[in-house]
């Protein structure tokens, strides 16, 4: 299925995450990333989300948002025009076997080893999901201990901001 | 000036117009009971029955009145049992502010005794809510609570107050009424499409919802009507918005909807539809509905538009600002061959009615039409009662049919006709059935403390007769827990219990009687009206089904 990612500006007070999550829950839209922020104001905290279905589910997704007092700006994120990034932290196992494996893979997708002992290797690594999902896979061929991302942050290129789309 | 929070609550309910509340009091609600108290001279305060009683009796206030219904609770239970009176204002866009206390900041979390998160309970069914933490936010919260009960597409909102913001004191200055935001009609780009598609429309069927009533944009509709010569129909929750006898008014839509209406919904080429949403009762079967249609979509909720069905020209905006926008874009029309289409089903309608003699629901609410004023607000419960209501009231007035439709709430109708009779000031009319009024008949008290003139009307047929009749239609007749032939209830002698007039009618003779009495009565007065079980609702669309399905007669 289509996926899609929306920023969302929202009143940065306690209890908005849920406003906007039991909404998500309640019309059964799916959310495959999910990142919460506080952003360059005090007043905002920023939300992306990213979501699967068709134009119609995502324009019906940004209406319900927009009936939420708490939302102040919704941007739609396409591909082309955004800068996206996930953080991956994942711990595989140290077998003398396959430990140069292991570290060609990270160094061919720029990863870093951060934490290095007798049993385990932790591999951090920043790229698009794409990128992230792919080494993922090639990890698979070792002994995967545990697996952390962080889930998407995007921008938009250019000097294009989301609280512009309504003057905040 | 220096007031308590209680004090800061009851005043600024004042300064937002409001003139009574509904509500119920508690341990932490007990200060602002003080207030009202203390302010009763400017705010009158209606004691219900019951919490859930006093919700629906904001909501029918606020159906009746266009204004924000107002009610109270106290926290855990108090609280909880609003939970279907809000919920059933939010189904059908009704403004309502719900105050509920709770305990003090210190105990929150930590489930002190009736404590309950109803801001949790509520989030889905209120358009937003509140926990107001501190006194500085405590009316302005208030204020922001009305302004977006009434905006856009109106609905409940909740303020929950933990009681030592209460007890607190602060400063506090009266300001004005907050007005609704500005409403704004449909882009002109979108407005032109929309014009050009109905101007080159053969067959084109106007049908609009409860958000015309709320827009009020009776005489837009009305002159579009005239304008492109097309005939008329509504949802349920659109029933009052034009009056029933509008010669080119074919009634109510959907599953028990008329037959002509539905079956001219069914053969149009556009269908413009206003303030209304496409429920699954409207419909049945969404891919069998109206194929060969184009949808004109106008709502004020942008999120309405391809929500369930796909409109060609859907328009986000006000209904009455966007008629007016698009009313001098549309050519004068006349469509003969498409009127003769709905004269010949008006006519197989008219063939199809019930015609027998004696205590049918057809000739009940007819004989009730004869003594309905141009403004008598008539509340129904739900079932088979409301159906019948919905298609045979003859209605004058907007906001006189006051109905649960999206939630289709059983026990309703008591609550909410007494907010609608407060309301409207005038003698109010619930048509009810034995398995609605059962659930909250509590409320008869209410209506007698307050001798609220009002004619209970109740179609008693000793069965759950909605639920029964799918039993016999899609059940091989297998009455599970519907029949409730042996409960032993004697409605006369019960509201007499309660304080109010009662009398029982087995025939069209002693209905009339009864209803001379009741129509003459300063408080309530029952009237249990002898139904047989039965009787159906006809016609039926079934569930899941489109309008070839349609089933006109039980044994065809």
């Amino acid at each position: 299925m289509k996926k899609f990612t929306v920023a969302i500006l929202v009143n940065n007070q306690f209890g908005v995450l849920n406003r906007v999550t039991s909404m998500f829950r309640r019309r059964q839209f799916n959310i495959t990333s999910l990142t919460v922020s506080e952003t360059e104001s005090e007043a905002f905290s920023r939300i992306t989300v990213q979501s699967e279905g068709d134009e119609i589910k995502k324009e019906q997704l940004i209406n319900q948002l927009y009936k939420l007092p708490d939302v102040c700006s919704i941007a739609e994120l396409e591909d082309l025009d955004t800068v996206s990034r996930e953080l991956l932290l994942i711990k595989v196992k140290n077998d003398p076997q396959v430990r140069g494996d292991i570290r060609s893979a990270s160094d061919a997708y720029e990863g870093k080893v951060v934490d290095y002992t007798k049993e385990s290797i932790m591999i951090q690594m920043v790229g698009d999901s794409r990128k992230i999902d792919n080494f993922i896979d090639l990890m698979r061929d070792f002994e995967i201990l545990e697996i952390c991302r962080t889930g998407i942050v995007t921008l938009q290129r250019g000097s294009s901001t989301i609280r512009r789309v309504t003057n905040l | 000036m220096i007031l308590s929070g209680s004090d800061i609550i009851v005043r600024t309910l004042i300064e937002q117009g409001v003139q009574v509340v509904f509500g119920y009091p508690g341990g932490q609600v007990i200060n602002i009971y003080d207030s009202l108290y203390k302010y009763r001279d400017e705010l009158q305060h209606v004691l219900t029955a019951h919490e859930q009683g006093a919700s629906h009796a904001a909501d029918g206030y606020a159906r009746a009145t266009g204004k924000v219904g107002v009610v109270i609770a106290t926290s855990g239970p108090g609280a909880t049992n609003l939970v279907t009176g809000i919920a059933t204002a939010y189904l059908d866009s009704v403004p309502m502010v719900a105050i509920t206390g709770n305990v003090t900041n210190t105990v929150i979390g930590t489930d002190g005794f009736q404590e309950i998160d109803i801001t949790g309970i509520t989030l889905p069914i209120t358009k937003h809510n509140y926990f107001v933490g501190s006194i500085e936010n405590l009316a302005d919260t208030i204020r922001e609570a009305f302004r977006l009960a009434k905006s856009g597409r109106p609905g409940p909102v909740l303020i929950d107050v933990p009681k030592d913001v209460q007890v607190a004191k602060y400063d506090y200055e009266p300001q004005p009424k907050v007005a609704p935001d500005e409403v704004f009609p449909a882009k002109d780009i979108r407005i032109q499409q929309a014009a050009e598609c109905i101007n080159a429309a053969q067959r084109p069927f106007l049908y609009f919802g409860g958000g015309l009533i709320t827009s009020e944009a009776q005489d837009e509709l009305l002159q579009m009507a005239e304008t492109i010569d097309a005939p008329i129909g509504c949802s349920m929750m659109g029933i009052s918005g034009v009056p029933t006898d509008y010669p080119r008014f074919l009634g109510m839509q959907g599953m028990h909807g008329h037959y002509a209406c539905s079956m001219a919904m069914h053969k149009a080429d556009v269908i413009i539809a206003m303030g209304a949403r496409f429920n699954d009762r409207v419909t049945g079967n969404r891919a069998k509905f109206a194929v060969g249609a184009k949808i004109v979509h106008i709502d004020i909720d942008g999120a309405e538009l391809g929500k369930s069905v796909n409109p060609a020209h859907g328009l986000r905006g006000d209904v009455k600002k966007t008629l007016q926008k698009l009313l001098p874009l549309l050519k004068k029309q006349e469509h003969p061959q498409w009127q003769a289409t709905i004269q010949q089903l008006l006519e197989e309608e008219a063939a199809s009615l019930d015609s027998r003699e004696g205590m049918t629901p057809r000739n009940v609410i007819s004989m009730l039409n004869r003594y309905l004023s141009e403004n008598t607000p008539v509340a129904t419960d739900v079932g088979q009662h409301q159906m019948w209501a919905a298609q045979y009231l003859n209605l004058k007035t907007s906001r006189r049919f006051i109905s649960s439709g999206g939630l289709g709430t059983m026990g309703f109708g008591m609550g909410a006709a007494i907010g609608a009779s407060m309301g409207t000031g005038e003698r109010t009319v619930l048509i009810t059935g034995d398995g609605s009024f059962g659930m909250n008949l509590n409320e008869l008290a209410t209506a007698v403390v307050n001798k609220v003139p009002m004619v209970i009307l109740l179609l008693n047929n000793g069965v759950l007769g909605m639920v029964r009749q799918w039993q016999t239609l899609f059940f091989d007749k297998h009455y599970s827990n519907t029949m409730l032939t042996d409960r032993q209830t004697d409605f006369v002698k019960l509201a007499e219990a309660f304080g109010a007039q009662a009398s029982r009618a087995l025939t069209l003779a002693e209905l009339e009687e009864a209803l001379n009495k009741a129509f003459a009565c300063d408080g309530p007065y029952l009237i249990d009206c002898a139904i047989d079980r039965d009787e159906f609702v006809l016609p039926m669309l079934p569930p899941g089904g489109s309008m070839d399905d349609i089933i006109v007669r039980i044994g065809d």
